[in-house]
């Protein structure tokens, strides 16, 4: 074979090293500046309807002519915004809990079974996330309405759960798998019965992940804007879909009082944001992702 | 990369990484080896000992701290990985899953620029070598595990590189399969006529296949030497446990010609290193050394347990001291029978304590 | 797994049943009834409601200015999401701090981003008085209220999704097989080229498609930040006025199921696209 040899042109190692650090350097400063440049622009239009919030006067100047808090309390009036607030709270806690309740066991059954139809039923778990909401929003509301359940609370709360409910088994099918089935085998080997075992041994083992799907559904559930807009009425609605009115309706409000909402909503987005980073990585927010260990 | 080179030199070869406490750790601290071509070195020591980092440097995975890397006269170390021109096998043989077995094998002949006729031949060579032949148009998914290390064998070699990598590579086979290719990694070697470093914690790896071995621990290099020696004349006490002495007595230096007390037995043993008479040192022995019967060094123990193993036993044996060996005999003995155990000199091995 | 013998048949599997209960209620019905409603017009035959929206110009043209903004809107995620994503798929402090950052505009939710934008992109916002003040545009700027408006509003919540969603799949990629092909001679960009991307196409592709059928079915930004009567009257913002303005359910169905049948189109397209490429495992061969 050694008469089949390559010969590899001239080498000028370090001529070659250099450029070719150059050239990484180069793109990796223009990747970065890219991310950079989102950033900045993202954080500052979250700074400016935060000043604005506390502004009196704020027009065409770098900063506002003088602050105030009054703004807020013009909001929470205006606004309902204690009202608003309670119905957000009890439609985004039963949407996790119905989820949860719906999602776990049915996650249970895909990661542990084979039985005919499960690749149907995974299709039709995954269909409405896929699908967008508007899409299915309409004929949903649609529905909801001939049967009376539009405009209530129910209502809301239902079309919520029907992404939510698949996110959760998305998220619990793999992290059930990866549970060693011969632990619920040596539970019944030592005596344990099916609801013993799911008490002692099961549930401590799926506590994390139904934690970390909960929190996820929970962050998702109060940015869920067009599936609420569709189903709710003027007392079932929640915080964002309040926000959009007050925005879509500006023209009648000073500008200052719906980013004093805006900011009501987003501090109470960013702090279940920030429990749930706790226990979860950013990117399942958008996907169910395994951890890769590094190779030392 | 031309093919005829003399030898390959690693000149103080050293990688430090930060602790996370502020520490700078030295994984890898100053290997300094030449190897002519055609020799095949096994890197031998427990897990975290730096051998893998050792091999990761060579290929240029990981950027040096201190040192050079020379193949005849041309620097490498600062060159990065695809311009080194080395062939490596990797652990999990890291076969590209989504290409054939024909073009894994062809992707560094292709990287550099081989015209596709040659591609071809070449390729053709290396499955014969391997032994694949057959299985070109195969994904590395439907191979066995044995099939894949072929494959990752034939990726690395077919560019004829003067030094092929292997990193652990037969440590995912069954102990079968591994006798097998262990065979067949040291007749390719032989049929490729380069240098060959190859990563194991096996020592019986690395006796049969390497011409010479070097052992490591704790980032340093402990004795580089051929097997037999490796085998009989471990460096120092860490060496000796790792290539098997299992038995250790603690005791002094009595005689600088190598005369041991330890507890009410006297052991004549050689002394490995420049040893001060009163010294406490440590004998360490090896179970196949050790002969139950009279002879040199012997002294009265009593059967405590026995490890059937076919033609021989591996027997416990407790001394009138009360100290624990471990003696492979053919002699059939029966728990609680009184024995005499000898030992030569010459295996008596006497290192500082 | 499945016991046998007197013990009965296993039931574990109807654990799955009250989800699929519920879906089937809540999911599937509505969406068969709502197919069924867009052929049972006000007036008129079968086809009535297909037939309005080809022939009526407030309808039919909402499919092309939805494609108009979600086509660039979706390469523009993907195509900078890719390199970034790729750049940073070693772990590190920054990308922990970077991917953190990222969730937030995704989590503040399109109606919140409308809001800033108009605030901060506005004639009179921040970005305008900068441009202005370094003398680097000077005429009007035009931001919101108009088609740029809404297609910012897209990157701004669609790339942090797309380049998440990207990075899960290239950490996904086993590192060792970019190191295996630099030491048969890969440079940088033919590891690229030769390993990670053809192992990405599927992760690619899913991602075109998920980020796509986000931005097709864009509502509250084209309606706060774009012109709803005009440039951007996307083809959410008719079927929510058939529905809700005008309270023909039937007509709202209709052009939710023509939404739908464009996006089907769209991912069907991409995904077989990719089938043509390459499907396979992404790790080296077995571990």
């Amino acid at each position: 074979m050694s008469t089949l040899a390559t010969t590899a042109a001239p080498y000028d190692a370090e001529r070659e090293a250099r450029a070719r650090r150059l050239r990484g350097k180069v793109w990796s400063g223009f990747l970065y500046g890219l991310m950079t440049i989102f950033l900045v622009n993202v954080f500052l239009m979250i700074a400016s309807v935060g000043l604005n919030s506390i502004a009196k006067v704020w027009r065409g100047t770098w900063l506002p002519d003088g602050w105030t808090t009054s703004w807020y309390f013009d909001a929470w009036k205006e606004f309902q915004l204690g009202d608003v607030l309670w119905v957000t709270f009890e439609v985004v806690g039963a949407v996790v809990l119905l989820s949860v309740l719906l999602g776990v066991p049915a996650a249970y059954a895909l990661a542990r079974r084979e039985f005919f139809g499960k690749r149907w039923l995974i299709f039709l778990f995954l269909l409405p996330l896929m699908v967008p909401s508007i899409t299915y929003g309409i004929p949903l509301a649609t529905v909801m309405y001939q049967v009376h359940l539009a405009g209530t609370i129910w209502g809301v709360i239902f079309a919520n759960v029907i992404p939510a409910m698949p996110f959760v088994i998305l998220v619990m099918t793999p992290f059930i798998e990866q549970i060693d089935p011969n632990l619920e085998s040596a539970a019944r080997v030592f005596g344990a019965r099916t609801p013993q075992m799911f008490l002692h041994v099961l549930t401590p083992l799926l506590a994390p992940g139904i934690l970390a799907a909960a929190l996820l559904v929970l962050v998702r559930t109060i940015a869920m804007f067009e599936l609420t807009f569709l189903t709710a009425g003027s007392d079932s609605q929640t915080l964002v879909v309040a926000l959009y009115y007050a925005v879509f309706a500006a023209g009648v409000r000073a500008p200052q009082s719906v980013d004093a909402m805006a900011m009501v909503y987003m501090a109470v987005t960013l702090v279940w944001l920030l429990v749930a980073l706790q226990f979860v990585n950013p990117t399942q927010l958008v996907s169910r992702v395994k951890e890769h260990p590094q190779p030392a | 990369m031309s093919s005829d080179f003399k030898e390959l030199r690693l000149d103080n070869v050293t990688r430090r990484f930060a602790h996370a406490d502020g520490r700078t750790m030295a994984a890898l601290d100053g290997l300094t080896l030449t190897i002519p071509r055609g020799e095949f070195v096994a890197l031998l020591g427990p897990s975290g000992c730096g051998k893998s980092t050792a091999l990761n440097c060579i290929a240029g995975l990981l950027p040096l701290s201190d040192g050079a890397i020379w193949l005849d006269d041309t620097r490498l170390d600062t060159r990065p990985p695809e311009a080194r021109g080395f062939g490596m096998v990797f652990q999990n043989y890291a076969l590209f899953p989504h290409m054939t077995v024909r073009r894994n094998i062809a992707f560094g002949l292709k990287m550099r620029g081989v015209s596709a006729a040659e591609q071809a031949a070449r390729v053709e060579a290396a499955v014969k070598l391997v032994q694949l032949q057959g299985h070109e148009d195969k994904l590395p998914g439907q191979l066995s595990g044995g099939q894949q290390q072929r494959v990752a064998i034939a990726r690395a070699i077919v560019v004829e590189p003067p030094l092929v990598l292997m990193d652990e590579p037969l440590s995912n086979l069954d102990a079968k399969l591994r006798l097998e290719m262990r065979a067949e990694i040291r007749r390719i070697h032989r049929n490729l006529g380069r240098s060959t470093i190859y990563v194991t914690h096996d020592q019986d790896e690395a006796l049969s296949l390497a011409d010479r071995i070097v052992v490591m621990k704790d980032g340093s290099v402990r004795q580089v030497a051929p097997p037999a020696d490796v085998y009989a004349q471990p460096a120092d006490l860490d060496v000796a446990r790792f290539m098997g002495y299992r038995n250790e007595l603690a005791g002094t230096l009595h005689d600088a010609t190598g005369v041991v007390r330890t507890g009410s037995l006297t052991f004549n043993g050689t002394s490995k290193g420049k040893l001060a008479t009163g010294a406490p040192v440590r004998i360490a022995l090896r179970p196949d050394d050790l002969v139950v019967g009279d002879g040199p060094n012997a002294f009265a123990a009593t059967v405590d347990g026995i490890e059937y193993g076919g033609r021989e036993s591996l027997v416990d044996v407790v001394t009138a001291d009360g100290a624990r060996l471990h003696v492979r005999t053919p002699v059939a003995v029966r728990i609680g029978e009184s024995v005499r155990v000898s030992v030569p000199p010459t295996r008596t091995l006497i290192y500082a304590a | 797994m499945t016991p046998t013998g007197h013990a009965g048949a296993d039931r574990t599997p109807w654990l799955v049943a009250p989800a699929a209960l519920f879906m089937l209620l809540f999911f599937v019905y509505p969406f068969l009834y709502g197919l069924w409603l867009s052929f049972a017009p006000k007036e008129g035959g079968m086809l009535a409601n297909y037939a309005k929206f080809f022939s009526d110009t407030r309808l039919w043209p909402t499919i092309f200015t939805t494609l108009k903004l979600a086509l660039p809107a979706t390469l523009i995620n993907v195509g900078i999401a890719l390199p970034i994503a790729y750049r940073m798929r070693i772990k590190t402090k920054r990308q922990k701090w970077i991917t953190t950052a990222l969730v937030v505009p995704i989590t503040l939710g399109t109606v919140l981003v409308a809001e800033g934008m108009l605030t901060y992109f506005g004639p009179r916002g921040w970005l305008a008085q900068v441009l202005q003040f370094l003398h680097l545009y000077d005429g009007p700027i035009r931001l919101t209220h108009n088609f740029w408006g809404v297609l910012i509003s897209l990157v701004i919540s669609g790339f942090p999704f797309a380049f998440l969603l990207l990075l899960s799949y290239v950490t996904g990629i086993d590192p060792v097989l970019g190191r295996a092909a630099a030491t048969l001679g890969a440079g940088p960009w033919a590891q690229f080229r030769n390993v990670y991307l053809p192992l990405l196409i599927p992760g690619i592709a899913m991602c075109f498609c998920l980020a796509f059928v986000q931005a097709y079915s864009v509502f509250p930004s084209a309606v706060l930040l774009g012109a709803p009567a005009g440039p951007t009257r996307v083809i959410s913002i008719a079927a929510y006025e058939a529905a809700f303005e005008q309270y023909d359910y039937s007509l709202a169905s209709a052009i939710a199921m023509m939404m739908g049948l464009v996006q089907l189109v769209i991912v069907a397209a991409v995904l077989g696209i990719r089938r043509l490429v390459y499907r396979g495992p992404v790790t080296g061969g077995k571990g």
